[in-house]
């Protein structure tokens, strides 16, 4: 394929005198998984809220599946999924009526999404559930879904902020056999995390600290190039040397 | 103790960066001062008056200047018939409608009794009244100067023509000498203002913290139950005598409303009434983790009737028994008695011991109740 | 809900009837918010409607008789015999009425001085002294309108008793008759109720708008919605149509109460007075929305609303008419949208007007809500700046 899914060129955004974006630049294939790794307040989620195009840029240029975010916002959003940081779907509202609700949303044909539903509740193995509001699922199935339904619309590119907050081990991997799925179907994913570990799983990585990119490339070739075993390692090592 | 001041800090810290609220607490008084004040009148003046008057003569076009010189009337239309009154009643033109019979001048010259129909919108029936005596006023005085002799008027508030019986009346009102409104509400808005920020302010202080799963922590903490209470209750007592304290220096200066009484006792009374608000705040949170029912439930329990039914803007006298009856469990009912005895009459204890038991007796029976009850659903 | 095929098929209309759908199933899952919307209102209009009136039931009085005589009796026993003046206390020295006073137990004082009678009849004229407890508000006026009549009335009576020839004359003179239209029982809760309704159908179409995107701003959700390409004018749509259409109907259960319970009338044509509602509440939901943009929390939401909508309710002529305000309030009541439906409603309700006779409120009442909604659109953004 062509065309770059994501490509951001001296990226930034300041908040008065702070900058929470500084100047990055990096890109992302189609189909690749690609982490963003670093600190709370490293700038992650900002980042994403400009590719996802909720906030402006104060200056640079980014474009998420060849469209530009500043002035093509709109026409990001119908081909992106987005899953935030804060739980997203309706608490009071069924499993269903939240994927009923997206799938109107982004206007999916009644019957294809009638199947989707049933597929997905599969998957998720939450058939039974389908019907129980959402708040009396336990967390786990809560980012799964939130997941899934980012998803429902089979969009180019998904944007994850630290999907796997809070959740045990087990739901974890369960999230990254998920993500890979989706990668491997085309889907570009753009994953945020504080959880060095989980750079292992993606194609390539950024590390962000303090709102720059201090660090850029395949998690092998970074731990080579900085003589370190984990990602963790390399992390640590930055974010002294930024202090 | 440094726990305390700890927890008093934060409560402090948080306040002041939640700006919106802070102004809304803050300006809300200083407005509704201005507006009840200004807006709560029963003044009549400006009439719109439409007049009737199917064939003109004389007498009638001396009338109708009268009513245009009065000062008090504006004629907005005249009228051939009434056909066209309802139309200007409906639009809100014409307040008032004069009618006078065919033939005025007429019957008079003879003998017959001449008729000025006098209609009034009486859609708000105070009003209605008001403006009728006006009418019969600017007749009477029609009468009084009319160069016709002995001719006199059957109308019942008339002041007396020559050879009349003539009582005069001296009016004095007490307590409030120029009928100023604002007099009246301030010691109802005190009452509200000390409602919004000890009921309702507490409760949703303490059910956020509840929300958010932070009141865990701090009854984990060496705080015990009352500090937790008072520390997080404190600075917003004091945002409470701030608002009261720029209720009444604005009220004194905008309206020169008194305080001829014992301020330091109005003050007391109203440390009184804001323990009760208090107590019931604290309930309220007691009995709910949900800040949207916090909502609700202060303000059905402590805004609504202190809004309506504790003779703030409506006479209590007005009510119908039953509501009579209700008030008289509404804490504010009775500080807004206690506050305008202070203030209007500057009367002391001596005459409202009454009211001070009773408010006591709440306050004592209320508190007692929430801190307890705070306890046990905590534990 | 079974849509025609023909409405579903724009991929906007579909997105706004989903979001919609999902909204009214939030309300109804809400407890907190269906007691604001149903149980609060009703409530309020029960307890507002009957506690709301200026009317003077009895109001008590004292009568100090210095003179002992016939006619200061007669007097007296005229206040004792209508039914607005409860005879609290006779007595012939000022203590004890002042102390009452004080106590607060009476409205009226009135003192006949010990030279009443002499005076009636040696100069036709007399004094007395009223004392009015003004403390209590407006009453005070309206006490002293009754008194004044009462006084006068006795003094006509005695005037003909003592001059008939005057009163033979009488037949010459102008004869005034009054009528009130459109309330003949003189009924505060005619007045009151329309605009009570009209009260609490503002506060449920602003607060619960306000309120509701503020939660959704709170907890994320609304950010989630940004990032979906539904458009500014689709959410908007979807958000204020339920509430729209609840707002109504809870003028439709109010008006049923005030029919029913309160016997307010209902001479005008109901279809007009809802045609006015339609548009009214899209200027209080727009009002609504745009306080939403302006706050971050539900708590926010709710003091704003509640200190924007006092301020539009106590100058909307709802509880005194707004002719007896000062001048500059009146000409701020003109861009009250509050005051234009209040009036509306009075004039459709009580007196039975027509489209002709409110369609100018009513314009304003549209222009004001064109206006608002633009900049309650404009106001509202996707994409932070």
């Amino acid at each position: 394929m062509s065309e770059l899914a994501i490509e951001a060129k001296d990226l930034t955004r300041t908040f008065g005198a702070f900058t929470a974006v500084d100047h990055i630049t990096f890109d992302v294939k189609p189909g690749e998984v690609f982490g963003f790794l670093g600190a709370n307040g490293a700038g992650k989620t900002t980042a994403i809220r400009i590719l996802t195009g909720l906030l402006r840029p104060s200056s640079g240029s980014a474009k998420v599946a060849g469209f530009d975010v500043a002035t093509q916002s709109e026409s990001i959003k119908q081909v992106i999924g987005y899953m935030s940081q804060r739980f997203s779907l309706y608490d009071d509202l069924t499993v269903r009526e939240n994927i009923q609700l997206y799938g109107g949303i982004y206007d999916i044909p009644r019957d294809e999404l009638r199947d989707r539903i049933e597929r997905l509740l599969d998957r998720l193995a939450l058939s039974k559930a389908a019907d129980d509001a959402v708040r009396s699922l336990p967390l786990g199935w809560k980012q799964k879904l939130a997941f899934s339904v980012a998803l429902l619309h089979n969009p180019k590119v998904v944007f994850l902020d630290e999907p796997t907050g809070g959740v045990d081990p087990i739901v974890r991997r369960q999230f990254w056999e998920m993500i890979y799925d989706a990668a491997h179907a085309g889907t570009t994913v753009l994953v945020t995390t504080h959880y060095m570990d989980e750079a292992e799983y993606c194609n390539r990585i950024t590390i962000m600290v303090a709102g720059k990119i201090a660090a850029y490339g395949t998690p092998a070739d970074l731990k080579r190039d900085a003589g370190v075993k984990s990602v963790d390692d390399l992390f640590v090592r930055l974010a002294r040397s930024a202090a | 103790m440094n726990a305390l001041l700890g927890l008093l800090l934060k409560e402090t810290r948080h306040i002041l960066r939640d700006r919106r609220t802070l102004a809304v607490l803050i300006l809300l008084p200083i407005v509704q001062v201005i507006l009840f004040g200004y807006s709560i009148r029963t003044d009549v003046k400006d009439v719109r008056l439409a007049v009737v008057d199917p064939a003109p003569d004389a007498t009638t076009l001396a009338i109708r200047d009268r009513f245009n010189a009065s000062g008090t009337f504006k004629t907005v239309a005249v009228l051939r018939s009434e056909a066209e009154l309802d139309a200007l009643f409906q639009r809100d033109a014409a307040q008032v409608a004069i009618e006078f019979a065919p033939r005025f001048a007429d019957r008079i010259a003879h003998g017959e009794p001449a008729q000025i129909l006098v209609i009034t919108d009486a859609t708000e029936p105070n009003s209605g009244t008001g403006r009728l005596n006006y009418v019969n006023a600017v007749v009477q005085g029609y009468l009084a100067d009319s160069p016709m002799s002995g001719m006199s008027s059957v109308v019942p508030t008339s002041p007396t023509s020559r050879g009349r019986i003539r009582i005069e009346s001296r009016v004095r009102a007490r307590f409030n000498p120029t009928l100023e409104s604002a007099n009246l509400f301030v010691p109802g808005l005190m009452a509200f203002v000390l409602t919004i920020v000890s009921a309702l302010m507490t409760a949703l202080s303490l059910t956020r913290e509840k929300e958010t799963g932070t009141m865990e922590a701090l009854l984990v903490s060496p705080l015990r139950p009352a500090q937790i209470i008072v520390g997080k209750v404190a600075p917003y007592v004091v945002i409470g005598f701030i608002s009261v304290a720029a209720v009444l220096i604005e009220a004194r200066l905008v309206f020169h409303v008194p305080i001829e009484g014992s301020l330091p006792l109005l003050l007391g009374e109203g440390l009184l009434y804001i323990l009760v608000a208090l107590s019931i705040g604290i309930l309220i949170s007691a009995r709910t983790s949900s800040q949207r029912v916090a909502m609700l439930a202060a303000i059905l329990a402590t805004m609504l009737p202190t809004l309506l039914l504790s003779g703030f803007i409506f006479p209590i006298e007005s009510m119908p028994e039953a509501l009579q009856v209700v008030s008289n469990i509404m804490p504010a009912r009775w500080f807004v008695l206690i506050a305008r005895g202070i203030m209007l009459k500057g009367i002391g204890i001596a005459y409202l011991w009454r009211e001070t038991l009773i408010l006591g007796a709440m306050a004592l029976v209320l508190l007692v109740v929430s801190t307890r009850s705070f306890h046990v659903r905590l534990d | 809900m079974r849509i025609p095929r023909m409405f579903r098929s724009t991929p906007s209309i579909r997105r706004t009837l989903a979001l919609a759908h999902a909204e009214v199933l939030h309300v109804f899952r809400d407890k907190a918010t269906l007691l604001q919307i149903i149980a609060v209102p009703i409530v309020q209009l029960l307890i507002l409607s009957n506690a709301a009136s200026f009317a003077i039931r009895s109001a008590p009085i004292w009568i100090v008789d210095m003179d002992h005589t016939q006619s200061s009796r007669a007097l007296a026993r005229r206040f004792g015999a209508t039914g607005y003046f409860d005879l609290v206390g006779v007595s012939d020295a000022a203590a004890p009425a002042n102390e009452a006073m004080l106590r607060g137990d009476v409205s009226l004082v009135l003192t006949m001085p010990n030279d009443f009678e002499k005076s009636l009849v040696r100069n036709h004229a007399a004094t007395v002294h009223l004392d009015l407890n003004a403390e209590k508000g407006s009453a005070a006026g309206i006490v002293r309108s009754y008194a004044l009549q009462i006084i006068n009335a006795y003094a006509a009576e005695i005037g003909a008793e003592t001059h008939p020839t005057e009163s033979s004359r009488r037949r010459g003179g102008i004869v005034t008759v009054s009528r009130g239209w459109y309330n003949p029982t003189l009924s505060y809760t005619h007045y009151m109720v329309p605009g009570i309704l009209v009260a609490l159908v503002t506060i449920i179409g602003t607060l619960v708008t306000a309120q509701n995107i503020a939660r959704e701003k709170e907890i994320g959700t609304l950010e989630q919605l940004n990032v979906t390409p539904i458009t500014k004018a689709e959410f908007i749509t979807a958000k204020l149509l339920p509430f729209w259409v609840l707002a109504l109907l809870d003028l439709v259960v109010g008006l049923a109460v005030g029919y029913f319970v309160f016997g307010v009338p209902m001479r005008g044509s109901l279809a007009l007075l809802f045609l006015a509602a339609g548009v009214y509440l899209v200027v209080a939901l727009a009002i609504g929305l745009w306080i939403s943009t302006l706050v971050e929390t539900q708590q926010q939401a709710m003091f704003v609303t509640f200190f924007v909508l006092m301020i539009y309710l106590l100058m909307s002529g709802l509880f005194t008419p707004v002719d007896s305000m000062p001048r500059w309030v009146q000409i701020a009541s003109e861009v009250n949208p509050v005051r234009h439906f209040v009036t509306i409603s009075r004039a459709i309700l009580v007196k039975g007007a027509g489209l002709r006779e409110i369609a100018l409120p009513l314009g304003a009442l549209a222009a004001y809500g064109a206006v608002v909604l633009a900049l309650a659109i404009r106001q509202y953004d996707k994409t932070t700046a």
